[in-house]
């Protein structure tokens, strides 16, 4: 049984000029342990989807409908009381800004304690100490010491390190990571990655990791979901979608990354930009922009249909199979 | 001309074609952040001198693209801010095309259409951020026309407007976006119009600070192709800033690296790319996830950017490299012609690397 199932999620924002429709019939599963990317440009909603599983849609965005699924139980209309008691304790969260996302008023020590206390039936000394313990799987050297330490004191990676520690403090089952290296350097990057990946494979937790980076998707994640325009576009197995996309979208995307180990002249550009959400054209979202475009794609839109190892929402992949 | 060439230093020469177009020569930027007089006074705090950029040389052929690249805080946008003039540097000089730079940019304050000013007209920037380089109030027309205004180099209003809709054609925008205002363009479109602004005066030199990091991929790739494809028709100059190795790798003619506010590696593109030689250089590119062969698994390099403040002894990187010795620790390491390339370090220059 999957850990997480997103089946069919409709995010709306009412609004004076009708409502937008922000996430449009979004599906997909996450396996224990597993870990699920999934990129996207600017807008296409990929955050989104994050807030929505871990229940902190901004007001006055709501689920419009569909359903989301945690360990076969159903949390998307659970009330806020209840949705806290997950929060944390089954669903860890890992914001893009590590800055942001600590109280610079608190000791971190004391965030986390703060933390383990709420969801987990321990003493101050016993949360104390597994706080350092956290902090020390997360590579924090002398966390004896530092745990008393306030968030300022810390430096930017330090300080995700503190948020993953944070993030697992009671143990969940998942993680929803939202950019968690964007705001960092390349060489932080690659150890909050490695962290990141080798403490959720010991603890068993299965992570949704956001990014609009490719490459930190390709070197971590099991699967990929490519969404565009608040739709998931293609899903499949990661090396699948990265070197035979079958989704003119994520083939577009791929060949418009440069690549550090090859030389090439002119990079693969998408014409035109992502839509407006109240502006979202008939048909395949992609359509105007898309090389292989043929008339059903102006007036039918397609689903996730199987596309030999992955699934692609594109016309192209009629003929196979469904 | 002889009235207005006195308050240049160097006389107004032929190019010679055969000399770089711009020289970087031992560029230094020193920042006071000292807390203030009272405190130190007070609390007996020392002064506090930030060295952002510290002896940084490097030469640019015309129509060539040298790239810097380095983690945040390496002082890579302090020299792009010291090649346009928005800082003097505390040491070290920049000339242009055989002129001191930092002397016509001051001989040229407030007089536009000097020999000094053209100095000052011959090189722009591109900033990073697309939504805080244009001006909201105004509409594209005002913002592209604003430095021909500003230079004096087209008076005629109509004239002026039929350049703004040549400028905007030549990124790829149509004459009828004159009209709108920044907020009416995504973010692609306006990084668009900051190059059809620094087009304007029709510079040789463009110094461009991450000009595609707040883009998506995919409309990042429209841009790069743009400056590509302007480089070509107009020889263009570049000095193109990024950490980002992969864009560097498509968009430069020579890398150069930085660490803590010096220079380590100076090379060529191909031989960066493909046999690094200085240990920060092979560990930065050795970080950089890679999208083709998935799963691997990589050894990040322990440790973070020291604090510029107090930056270690001898090579600044020896804390974090792997083949430090006790000559590392104490001794700075000279910018070293090896084997085709500059490289600063002892290893290298030791042969132990």
């Amino acid at each position: 049984m999957s850990l997480l199932e997103v089946k069919n999620l409709v995010v709306e924002f009412p609004g004076r000029r009708g409502t937008l429709r922000a996430l449009d019939d979004v599906s997909f599963s996450i396996a224990p342990g597993e870990i699920l990317g999934v990129v996207g440009e600017s807008g296409a909603g990929k955050s989104l989807t994050g807030a929505a599983i871990i229940g902190l849609l901004e007001p006055p965005g709501r689920i419009a409908s569909g359903q989301i699924v945690l360990e076969g139980e159903r949390i998307d209309q659970l009330g806020n009381d209840a949705m806290r008691r997950i929060r944390g304790r089954r669903i860890g969260a890992i914001f893009q800004d590590p800055l942001t996302s600590l109280n610079p008023l608190y000791s971190v020590g004391r965030q986390l304690t703060e933390t383990i206390q709420t969801h987990l039936p321990v003493t101050a000394a016993e949360a104390r100490k597994r706080a350092i313990g956290l902090l020390e799987d997360t590579g924090i050297q002398a966390a004896a010491q530092r745990i008393d330490h306030y968030p300022h004191q810390f430096s930017g990676g330090m300080r995700q390190r503190v948020v993953i520690a944070l993030a697992l403090a009671a143990e969940p089952k998942l993680i929803v990571a939202d950019e968690p290296t964007t705001a960092l350097d390349v060489s932080i990057q690659a150890q909050i990655i490695s962290l990141l990946k080798s403490i959720c494979h010991k603890r068993g937790a299965a992570v949704m990791l956001i990014t609009h980076d490719m490459g930190v998707i390709a070197e971590t994640c099991d699967r990929v979901a490519v969404m565009y325009a608040g739709r998931v576009a293609e899903l499949g197995p990661v090396h699948e979608v990265i070197n035979h996309p079958a989704h003119p979208y994520s083939a577009g995307l791929m060949a418009a990354i440069p690549d550090i180990t090859q030389d090439r002249l002119v990079l693969n550009q998408i014409d035109g930009s992502m839509p407006r959400l109240n502006a979202i054209p008939q048909g395949c979202a992609f359509n105007p922009r898309c090389p292989k475009v043929f008339d059903r794609c102006k007036v039918e839109r397609p689903d996730l249909l199987d596309a030999g190892a992955t699934e692609a929402a594109c016309w192209l992949h009629a003929g196979a199979g469904r | 001309m002889s009235a207005v060439t006195s308050s240049v230093e160097q006389p107004i020469a032929a190019t010679a074609s055969a000399q770089p177009l711009v020289q970087a020569r031992d560029l230094a930027k020193v920042f006071d952040v000292s807390p203030p007089w009272l405190n130190r006074v007070i609390e007996r705090k020392p002064r506090l001198m930030l060295h952002a950029v510290d002896g940084v040389s490097f030469e640019i052929d015309k129509g060539k693209t040298l790239a810097l690249v380095g983690e945040s805080g390496c002082g890579k946008s302090t020299v792009a801010r010291m090649l346009v003039g928005l800082y003097q540097p505390t040491r070290g000089s920049m000339v242009f095309d055989g002129h001191d730079a930092h002397a016509a940019f001051r001989a040229s304050e407030g007089k536009a259409g000097t020999p000094a000013a053209l100095v000052r007209r011959r090189i722009q920037m591109i900033f990073q951020d697309p939504y805080a380089s244009l001006n909201p109030r105004w509409v594209v027309e005002e913002i592209i026309a604003e430095p021909l205004h500003e230079h004096g180099l087209i008076a005629d209003r109509n004239a002026r407007r039929e350049r703004v809709a040549q400028l905007l054609a030549s990124v790829g925008l149509s004459a009828q976006d004159m009209v709108k205002y920044p907020h009416q363009f995504s973010g692609g479109q306006r990084q668009r119009i900051s190059i059809a602004r620094a087009l304007a005066t029709q510079p040789d030199f463009l110094v461009c600070d991450e000009p595609t990091s707040a883009l998506d991929v995919s409309v990042q790739a429209q841009v790069l192709n743009i400056m590509k494809d302007l480089q070509r028709r107009q020889g263009l100059t570049y000095l193109f800033i990024s950490h980002n190795l992969a864009v560097v790798r498509h968009v430069s003619d020579a890398v150069g690296v930085m660490y803590l506010g010096r220079l380590v590696e100076l090379a060529d593109k191909q031989t960066l790319f493909a046999s690094p030689r200085h240990p920060y250089t092979r560990m930065l590119l050795d970080a950089i996830p890679k999208m083709h062969d998935t799963g691997r698994a990589r050894t990040p390099v322990q440790g973070e950017v020291p604090n510029p403040l107090n930056p270690p002894t001898g090579c600044t990187f020896h804390p974090r490299c792997p083949h430090a010795n006790a000559r590392c620790k104490a001794e700075r390491p000279a910018m070293l012609a090896i084997g085709g390339i500059k490289v600063a370090c002892h290893a290298v220059e030791e042969g132990r690397i």
